[in-house]
């Protein structure tokens, strides 16, 4: 008579940690971090909310700038640009046409979605080290276009234009800090929705496959042009959505704002924070916000200098950021804590 | 009579992987050694070992200097010059500045002068495209100017990485004829590594035959051109 | 007709201050292959570190080349510094950031240090001007500063065994090692010239835009504009291109789209040259295998 060995069956081969996946407690995280952030406003000061909203602008900014350059390995020192874009497009529709402040924010996307897309054209041909001297070339040059004599009467030249901020609707008890606050949490998340789907699946594959070996995936049948400016589009989409929330925020756009310091700001929020993830942007939009108050007290011009030796120095130890630091830390952490299920 | 080049217990790295595994040789002053083995046999690699182009651990002695642990450009310092697979001619660079390159590191200006005489002598295809960038040069040409810049070093050990490789055989047949030339009458000793295995033997007193980073079969080249087993089995004629 | 000439020699003479940061641009792509954002910030301040002596009481000119050997030491000193970890991983990301970082940090210590208001900083050649009020003395000298820079370097970069060992550094590290090269120090030779350069471009720059920490962020989009449309690895071309891209700027900006848009021209003259012709007008294609 034959005997059959029973194989132990597993039931699954999942890690988990004190009774839960590692995906749980993502999701646990990030449910948490939402909560807190929708109770942020009624604890602090209007001031402090103002803070956060502009730290959720730069998320979105911020953002922009990892899909483009840490996913797909395009660098841009110029999106300052189209950020400036997306707040001229709201503060020209509220102020001229009356546009309601919540509809100039697709406007300004789509609109910045079809002008990344078209520099990203001739931007194909160009290469790392190029494309940075490209669009820092555009980046330099935006503030002289946007003080155009030409286009002054839409602009408000030099001057700029001012917005009034708008109220909460339907008489909720918010003021307009706590209101528009809201308004940037809420695009905050679906922004990073929708650049979490970018990333996963095919079309997320294809983009890094473009950023780690180009030829390969060229010759893989991946059609790299279009993947590429498409990028290139939906980066300059979010870097205007989040210029028109920053301009309304700050209830004034000026050509000046737009610097080519805003651009390269940018740039090492998005290192510093983690350039290769999406939670990055959210380190990175902290960073910036906070740490220029912090190092103001040492003299007017030390935040410049103190980004440029974090920049330099993150770049060598940390590359992958401080979402990358954490990450590591968690994957040390979990080795301990893991206990599998038979 | 003491060996001018001297390799014992040789490991070399890429790296984390190991490719050379105490490797044992030697190279007689005046004399040319050929290194022989299939695809992979880590012949290349010894060459970069011997040039600290690679992670190495072990004797290496030159000269009764050891080598080991320098870095590249202070190895071949000491009159080693590299002649490395694909030729690493500066190819943005006309055919003379490849050889002024190869002068580089010499004080004295009128030996190089005539140097290049020299040179153009044993070249003469190289004299007529002085002026033309090198990338623009045919293989064989290409491999001339190669050797050619590597002589301008004044070297006492030459190091050949399959100089026959994607050469047609007339052409193989002069770079062969002038590398004989130069080692008898400027003594300079060569490390040969050629995968055209009776080639190396026409022109090489010893040889070592490497597989999978090893040395299997070392001796004078007439015996082992005798030895019908060997030939046969990692020799292939 | 006059107005025409004038704008041409005008715009020459401003193309002197493009050719001779394009020049240091060069340079430094000629020793690594890199082309220096940070270029404007370090010769903005090595004028102010030129201007700190002359405030001092030294004569003119000894501050000036006490000024070029400090900067020259000062670009080896970065490259030592700050860029050797990176030689080893060439990610473009990284080299970028660094640049910018640089960029950063140069930018906020000459603010630190020399606040910013505007300075004023003299000029070697006399006030007086010539051919009827078309160029003046400091134009003029800038040109011959201008020339003499180049000749300098093409002479380094083709006739010494310096200059040879710099290119083949730059263009095949590993043969060049082979034959004795050092090739750190070509690299860190190379970005101490173009400091002294840049050096030199920002003391002839300053009398004219006036100096304070932000003067050389957009005339390095020219230098860039420049050196580009010369080809990026030429020195004549490099000067070719910074009075072309003056002469171009004055031009346009004067008959097609007005002053304001000057930098405009310059960036569409960067896309222009990256997408058309990436060697630019005078520059080797470098073919590089797949």
């Amino acid at each position: 008579m034959a005997t059959i060995t029973q194989v132990p069956t597993r039931t699954s081969g999942v890690a988990t940690y004190y009774g839960l996946s590692g995906d749980a407690w993502k999701s646990i995280v990030i449910a948490a971090v939402i909560a807190a952030a929708c109770v942020l406003p009624f604890l602090v000061s209007n001031y402090r909310t103002f803070q956060f909203t502009l730290v959720l602008v730069n998320a979105i900014a911020l953002l922009s700038i990892n899909i483009l350059t840490g996913f797909n390995g395009q660098i841009s020192l110029g999106h300052g640009a189209f950020y400036a874009i997306g707040a001229y497009t709201a503060a020209i529709l509220i102020a001229q046409f009356g546009v309601p402040y919540w509809a100039t924010l697709p406007v300004a996307g789509v609109l910045c979605l079809v002008a990344g897309f078209l520099f990203g054209l001739p931007a194909l041909r160009l290469e790392g080290l190029y494309l940075a001297l490209a669009t820092f070339a555009l980046g330099v040059a935006i503030p002289q276009i946007l003080k155009y004599k030409g286009i002054e009467d839409w602009t408000g030249g030099v001057q700029g234009i001012v917005i009034n901020k708008p109220t909460a609707p339907f008489g909720l008890k918010l003021n307009p800090d706590q209101w528009l606050y809201f308004v940037a949490l809420f695009v905050t998340i679906l922004a990073f929705i929708v650049g979490w789907n970018l990333l996963r699946g095919r079309v997320g594959r294809a983009i890094i496959a473009i950023r780690d070996q180009p030829i390969a995936a060229q010759a893989m049948g991946i059609n790299t042009a279009f993947y590429k400016s498409l990028t290139f589009g939906v980066s300059a989409m979010f870097a205007g959505i989040a210029g028109a929330l920053g301009g309304i925020a700050v209830q004034f756009v000026a050509p000046d704002s737009f610097a080519i310091t805003l651009s390269l700001s940018f740039l090492f929020g998005s290192v510093i924070g983690g350039i290769f993830s999406l939670s990055g942007a959210i380190y990175g939009a902290l960073f910036l916000q906070f740490i220029p108050h912090v190092s103001e007290g040492i003299s007017k011009a030390a935040p410049g200098a103190v980004f440029g030796v974090f920049l330099i120095a993150f770049m060598f130890i940390m590359p992958v950021g401080v979402a990358g630091f954490l990450r590591l830390a968690w994957m040390l952490i979990r080795r301990r804590i893991a206990t599998r299920m038979a | 009579m003491t060996a001018i080049l001297e390799v014992k217990d040789l490991h070399a790295f890429y790296g984390p992987t190991h490719v050379l595994h105490g490797l044992n040789l030697a190279v007689e002053p005046g004399g040319i050694t050929a290194l022989l083995g299939a695809n992979g046999a880590g012949k290349t690699t010894t060459l970069r070992a011997l040039c600290g182009m690679c992670g190495t651990r072990g004797q290496i002695v030159f000269e009764g200097v050891s080598l080991a642990g320098k870095a590249t450009e202070d190895i071949v310092r000491r009159g080693i010059a590299h002649v490395p697979e694909g030729r690493g001619t500066f190819t943005g660079l006309t055919v003379e500045e490849n050889l002024r390159l190869g002068a580089y590191t010499r004080k004295d200006k009128n030996s190089v002068i005539a140097d290049f005489d020299r040179a153009y002598r044993y070249f003469p295809k190289l004299k007529e495209r002085s002026g033309q960038q090198a990338g623009t040069l045919s293989g064989g040409e290409q491999q001339m100017l190669a050797v050619a810049r590597a002589l301008m070093m004044r070297p006492r050990l030459l190091l050949l990485d399959e100089p026959s490789f994607g050469l047609a055989p007339m052409i193989v047949q002069d770079i062969f004829g002038i590398l004989r030339t130069i080692n008898r009458e400027e003594k300079v000793s060569m490390l040969l590594v050629e995968q055209n295995a009776s080639l190396a033997l026409n022109i090489a007193d010893h040889a070592y035959l490497l597989e999978t980073g090893r040395v299997m079969i070392s001796g004078t080249s007439d015996t082992i051109k005798n030895d019908d087993s060997v030939r046969r089995s990692y020799l292939g004629y | 007709m006059e107005a025409l000439l004038y704008q041409i020699l005008s715009g020459l003479a401003t193309g002197g201050i493009y050719a001779s940061l394009a020049l240091a641009l060069v340079m430094i792509y000629n020793a690594t292959h890199l082309v220096n954002f940070a270029q404007g910030e370090m010769a903005m301040f090595s004028t102010y570190i030129a201007w700190t002596f002359i405030e001092a009481g030294m004569p003119y000119w000894a501050a000036f080349f006490l000024t070029v050997v400090i900067s020259f030491a000062g670009g080896v000193l970065i490259e030592r510094a700050v860029l050797r970890p990176f030689e080893q991983q060439p990610s473009v990301l990284a080299i970028v950031t660094v640049f910018i970082g640089l960029l950063l940090i140069l930018n906020s210590v000459a603010g630190w240090i020399y606040e910013y208001t505007l300075k004023v900083f003299p000029s070697p050649f006399p006030e007086r001007s010539y051919l009827d009020g078309m160029v003046n003395g400091h134009q003029l000298g800038l040109f011959g500063v201008t020339f003499v820079t180049l000749i300098l370097v093409y002479l380094f970069f083709r006739f010494t065994p310096l200059g040879l060992a710099m290119r083949a550094a730059a263009q095949n590290p590993e043969s060049s090692r082979l034959v004795g090269i050092r090739v750190g120090w070509m690299l860190a030779l190379g970005w101490g010239l173009a400091g002294a350069i840049g050096a030199v471009a920002g003391m002839m720059i300053a009398p004219i835009v006036f100096l304070d920490p932000n003067m050389m962020a957009g005339v390095l989009n020219y230098g860039f504009a420049a050196a580009l449309l010369g080809g990026i690895s030429n020195p004549w071309g490099a000067v070719l291109g910074g009075f072309i891209v003056g002469v171009l700027e004055n031009l346009v900006g004067d008959y097609v789209v007005g002053t304001e848009l000057k930098l405009t021209v310059a960036l569409v003259i960067i896309v222009g040259v990256l997408v058309l012709k990436p060697s630019g007008l005078f520059g080797k294609t470098l073919v590089t295998r797949v």
